[in-house]
């Protein structure tokens, strides 16, 4: 198959000739993956509109919005370190990435144990991350006063628009984990070797599962690195 | 069908040295755009910073972490240009919004 994809026409000639080819479209994806990649074009939808319903809500209230800067500050030995929270959390997620970028490359080497091993690392930056995020939000609540619908410090816009983008990448985050702990043990036990047959779809799968995964993992970091750029540095 | 995806799948392994490349540089990326509100940057500068920080690491993910440098431009295209249609929306939106502010202000300062 791979011969047969190097003789294709590559560039912009391929995607014509690809699209006009009369039979597979994506030639050399497996369907599990050109799926992943249509749920992550829906996902982006989804995330774009909450970010661009937050540009429409801060560029449209007269009264001023909180400084960042100043609301996710950490008190660290008595001195306030902007974002500090935040920048950790970002370092983690990106280190997860990079971590399953190289589970998904022991995988199609074939390296069991050490792609589970990748895997599990992933899994556990994904629980930091999520673990790190209840409690900046933990803080907001308590000691901020920063509530869905007002808070002490400027607009009352802030704090619905805060929960409901961070909610829901925490909740992707968080839903990645799970899979990342099912696909570990998965891997661990050799289900892409012997082709063991998965307990909720009955069908036999290999290791472009991981790359599958993979995917929708790197997703959840590059949404965060928009979150990040729009919501706390802007 | 899946013997056939196996061998694509192996032969399409990367050098590990990419990986670790696009990592260091993510994280110096992310230092970066730290930097920014660190060292209190402000006005154009501070959101030109941003965006170029982080259009960069969004790119480098979706071309090396997520393959797409590697895929055949039939999923690339297919994947990408329906973006276009966010970027519309920002600009509409972004003129609702500044329309909206700008009613805002003049009825709450001349009472309506």
């Amino acid at each position: 198959m791979k011969d047969n994809l190097s003789k294709l026409p590559s560039g912009f000639k391929g995607f014509v000739h690809d699209w006009a080819s009369d039979q597979t479209t994506f030639k050399g994806v497996p369907w599990g993956k050109a799926m992943m990649w249509i749920f992550l074009i829906s996902d982006t939808f989804i995330f774009s509109c909450f970010l661009i319903g937050y540009m429409t809500v801060r560029g449209s209230t007269s009264v001023p919005w909180p400084n960042p800067s100043e609301v996710f500050a950490l008190n660290v030995f008595g001195v306030d370190v902007p974002l500090l929270l935040i920048a950790i959390m970002t370092f983690v997620l990106i280190t997860s990435s990079g971590t399953m970028a190289l589970a998904v490359k022991f995988g199609y080497e074939r390296k069991k144990k050490l792609c589970a091993l990748f895997i599990l690392f992933t899994a556990i930056g994904g629980g930091a991350f999520v673990g790190m995020q209840a409690f900046e939000w933990t803080k907001l609540i308590l000691h901020e006063g920063i509530r869905p619908w007002g808070n002490p410090k400027g607009a009352a816009q802030f704090g619905a628009i805060f929960f409901m983008i961070t909610g829901f990448h925490g909740t992707h985050v968080s839903i990645g984990v799970i899979f990342l702990l099912i696909f570990a043990r998965k891997t661990w036990r050799g289900d892409f070797d012997n082709g063991k047959r998965g307990f909720f779809t009955s069908m036999k799968s290999n290791y472009v599962a991981i790359e599958i995964l993979g995917l929708y993992w790197h997703f959840v970091d590059l949404v965060w690195v928009f979150i990040f750029a729009f919501f706390y540095l802007w | 069908m899946t013997e056939n995806i196996e061998k694509k799948s192996e032969a399409s392994t990367h050098k590990i040295g990419i990986y670790l490349w696009i990592w260091l540089l993510l994280f110096i990326l992310s230092g970066f755009s730290y930097s920014v509100d660190y060292f209190q940057f402000q006005g154009l500068i501070r959101w030109a910073l941003i965006l170029f920080f982080m259009f960069a690491k969004a790119g480098l993910i979706m071309a090396f972490f997520m393959h797409l440098f590697w895929e055949r431009y039939a999923l690339v295209n297919v994947l990408l240009w329906p973006l276009t249609a966010i970027a519309c929306f920002i600009f509409l939106m972004a003129a609702e919004a500044e329309y909206t502010f700008l009613t805002r202000t003049f009825y709450f300062l001349t009472g309506g």
